[in-house]
């Protein structure tokens, strides 16, 4: 498939001239071409923020909800119609912040959508303010003697937290990107995938050449199923590994797993109320 | 003493010792001996211990609404008559275990736990209790006798044997009171009744959630909304519903309107403090045009309130719920026949005019069950408004009456939302022009709502010079109060639809020279909105806040108070 049939065609995009979302954008268009998956089948659900502004970039169908709120609309969704190819995109603050809670127990749930998480270490439409994986002492209008929190550890978290598939990726390195991003998707379950990106304007700290060189792949020899090792290689961080850190292939979904789902494979939004034995459970009430 | 036609009996006990398994059963004996059954209960909220009473009215007529009357008294714990002190009257006939008496109370010992005991276990002394009051009641022991062995069939044969001596030990207690002449009741059985249903108000939203077709529920457990959650859970394999506990309620709402977008008909359930979670998500509705549909359960607040009381102090609150200016649809059952009928009719307005919709019940309504004829259980599949996409859809096509048809992805075209303010294709925009276009059309939905506002039902004579004005979970009493009063120049509107009101509305209470109105809260909330649309003031505003529903006496002296 041509990645051109994602293109929107002349318009006008909100990104900074040099933003890592460009990349990004590039790289979702690259991934869904090369699985064949068509802008009909897939829905986009993003929060709010520079990078929930990408599924208005990119031929598909979105919901762009509310800030922080990308993964509860994004299970909703895929539970009602598992046909559907379901990512959840926004960025660090949106999904780690904001809806650190959905993030947190949605791995628990499993459904099988895929998370892609921008992670530039910086807020950027509020211009500037740390983000949970700002580092420390990092300056900000805010922050201003430097960040005094611990950065958080989506890919710790997410490993310790049974998701079921766990990778970081670098749009330093778009084809690097391209390839995790196949698999997070391919994979059936919950899959996040932390993608490091610069934010040109308000990072000058966390810049492309940082990301170049505080950064590098997990050997080939590296095996995602050990999730002790997973966890280990989770808290190297003085330079960040890249990769997919775990995977889990034969959890069942939170769409398998679903009574709904167990007697009758129909997707929701094509079903009737079987009136029979709403009339059947109505009459047992006369007797019970 | 002796009793005609209306009896209320209220066991009062700790949490944990039965109570409930004792309403069921004394709820169902009556029903299938042809008795009119209503009962509803009052709760601490604790798992064990402290005091809960559960007040079970037997009439010969159709009235299913709470008295403050208590004709008998079966005391389950010492400290039972302490609590229900304002509700006994000299005339109140206690009954209980000798431990449990008070001084100045006149008292019948009925020895329920040592009869319990020679039979074998101290837990068959609820059993007992039951069937003292079915003999006073007169009802067949037959009938205990066969919902015994239906109910612990699944427990053989001993189980349901030594359920049924300790019941007929309790009978054989009842009778004798009856002989000695302590206590005659006559109430109308009538043969028909033993054929009704019965259940309670949470399971009355959950039918009507399963008749208007829903098929996914996401929520976070608060009392007293939990019950639909669990109904919908129980039956979900049944009905092929999604049924999930969120991890709160922010994602509930949120996981909802997911739903509706891909095509399910989806519902939340909570209370008042869940609700305020969720109002962002209301929010998010208003502006992509999502069908929602809430059960909003009141109870008293602010905060945690008295999370096991009812009240209906949040009226305001969802009528407000959510930041901008976009339409949505309140709805206030005040039956159990109406709580599954505008359940039903909350997906169908939710569907159609693709806004929210918010069923306003409360602890009062969905904890109370009763006997019920019929359910008007439809007959074909629910009208659906989803429309196929065509290669040029456009989510959001600016149209006449502001609907613009929903189609869900996985068609041809594609469907796009945004909670930005979004062009006719869902893209986000900051042309001014067509925010102002997009503002016009959310709110043009309302011209075709008010064409299908379910209008008050007027209870009493057509030519009244006094009206009194009630909503949802009041009715049955107001009703029985009204009734009872017997006066041919008052009349009663019941509002089941509190917004948008009715255009009628205005018309009724015009033609009044007295106008009453009755709530469940501090601050006449349903008054205020009255006022707001029909620039009318009530001359009287009857109000409860005390955790505790009206009851029927309660209301006939203030109204004559009013009057």
């Amino acid at each position: 498939m041509d990645k051109k049939i994602f293109d929107m065609g002349p318009i006008d995009i909100a990104w900074c001239p040099g933003c890592g979302d460009y990349g990004i954008l590039n790289a979702v268009k690259q991934t869904m071409a090369e699985l064949e998956i068509p802008p009909e089948k897939v829905v986009i659900v993003s929060g709010i923020g520079q990078a929930a502004k990408l599924p208005h970039y990119i031929r598909s169908n979105f919901f762009n909800g509310l800030h922080g709120r990308s993964i509860p609309p994004a299970t909703g969704i895929k539970a009602t119609n598992p046909d559907l190819v379901v990512i959840a995109e926004s960025g660090d603050g949106d999904i780690y912040g904001e809806g650190g809670n959905h993030f947190i127990h949605a791995m628990r749930r499993n459904p099988d959508i895929t998370v892609i998480v921008h992670d530039n270490m910086v807020y950027g439409l509020t211009k500037g303010q740390a983000s949970p994986t700002s580092r420390e002492g990092f300056k900000t209008p805010v922050q201003v003697e430097g960040v005094i929190l611990k950065p958080f550890n989506p890919i710790a978290v997410s490993i310790a937290n049974s998701a079921s598939f766990v990778a970081r990726a670098s749009i330093t390195d778009i084809p690097g990107t391209v390839k995790i991003l196949k698999q997070a998707i391919q994979h059936k379950g919950f899959s996040i995938v932390d993608l490091f990106q610069p934010c040109v304007t308000f990072n000058k700290l966390n810049t492309y050449q940082w990301f170049k060189d505080n950064t590098y792949y997990l050997e080939d020899s590296y095996d995602p199923h050990n999730r002790i090792e997973a966890l280990k290689r989770a808290f190297e961080e003085d330079k960040f590994p890249l990769g997919v850190f775990y995977a889990e292939e034969n959890r069942k979904t939170f769409e398998e797993n679903n009574m709904a789902y167990e007697v009758d494979k129909t997707p929701l939004y094509k079903r009737d109320v079987d009136l029979k034995k709403l009339s059947n459970l109505v009459e047992s009430m006369r007797v019970r | 003493m002796e009793l005609k036609d209306d009896i209320s009996i209220v066991l009062c006990g700790e949490a944990g010792q039965g109570i409930q398994t004792v309403e069921k059963f004394l709820t169902r004996v009556l029903k299938f001996d042809g008795f009119n059954v209503f009962a509803t209960k009052e709760y601490m909220s604790r798992v064990r211990g402290g005091l809960n009473s559960t007040e079970i009215r037997v009439s010969s007529k159709n009235i299913k609404s709470f008295v403050s009357k208590t004709d008998i008294l079966v005391t389950l714990k010492k400290g039972s008559i302490q609590h229900l002190k304002d509700r006994l009257s000299k005339d109140t006939l206690i009954l209980g275990e000798k431990a449990n008496a008070e001084d100045g109370y006149p008292f019948v010992e009925l020895p329920f736990t040592q009869i319990a005991t020679e039979i074998g276990d101290k837990i068959f002394s609820n059993v007992v209790a039951v069937g003292s009051i079915s003999a006073i009641l007169n009802v067949d022991f037959e009938t205990i006798e066969n919902y015994l062995k239906e109910f612990f069939a699944r427990k053989g044969d001993e189980i349901v044997n030594k359920n049924i001596e300790a019941t007929r030990k309790g009978y054989d207690l009842g009778l004798n009171l009856v002989k000695t002449g302590k206590i005659k009741v006559s109430i109308k059985k009538e043969d028909a009744i033993k054929n009704d249903l019965i259940f309670d108000g949470a399971t009355a939203i959950g039918l009507g959630a399963l008749a208007g077709g829903c098929n996914f529920i996401s929520s976070y457990p608060m009392t007293p909304s939990t019950g639909i959650l669990t109904f919908l859970s129980e039956h979900a394999k049944e009905f092929g519903i999604v049924a999930e506990q969120a991890e709160d309620e922010i994602s509930a709402i949120n996981m909802a309107i997911g739903a509706w977008y891909a095509g399910s008909r989806a519902m939340v359930t909570t209370a008042g403090g869940g609700f305020a979670l969720m109002v962002e998500g209301m929010s998010l509705a208003g502006m992509i045009e999502s069908p929602l549909v809430v059960n909003l359960g009141q109870r008293p607040a602010p905060a945690t309130g008295l999370p096991t009381r009812t009240e209906q102090g949040d009226l305001l609150f969802a009528l407000y719920s959510g930041h901008g200016e976009f339409p949505k649809i309140l709805l206030a059952p005040g039956t159990l026949e109406d709580a599954f009928y505008l359940t039903q009719k909350a997906f169908y307005f939710a569907d159609k005019f693709q806004v929210p919709v918010i069923i306003l019940s409360d602890q009062y309504l969905v904890d109370s069950y009763y006997n019920v004829k019929n359910l008007g259980l439809p007959k074909n599949q629910p009208q659906k408004f989803v429309v196929e996409t065509t290669k040029d859809y456009k989510r959001y096509a600016l149209s006449k009456n502001g609907i613009s048809p929903r189609g869900i992805p996985g068609g041809e075209g594609l469907v796009d939302v945004d909670s930005d303010e979004h062009d006719e294709s869902g893209h986000i925009t900051e042309d001014l022009d067509l925010r102002v276009k997009m503002v016009d059309k959310r709110l043009k939905k309302f011209d075709s709502i008010k064409t299908e506002i379910i209008p008050p039902e007027l209870i009493g004579s057509q030519k009244y010079d006094t009206i009194i004005v009630g909503w949802g979970s009041t009715y049955p009493a107001i009703r029985e109060a009204v009734e009872k009063m017997g006066d041919e120049s008052v009349a009663f509107l019941y509002f089941k639809q509190v917004y948008p009101l009715h255009p009628d509305t205005k018309k009724y209470l015009q033609s009044a020279k007295k106008r009453i109105i009755v709530e469940n809260n501090a601050t006449s909330q349903f008054g205020h909105v009255v006022k707001v649309e029909t620039g009318i003031d009530f001359d009287v505003k009857i109000l409860k806040y005390n955790g505790m529903p009206f009851s029927v006496e309660e209301l006939v002296s203030r109204l004559k108070e009013s009057r």
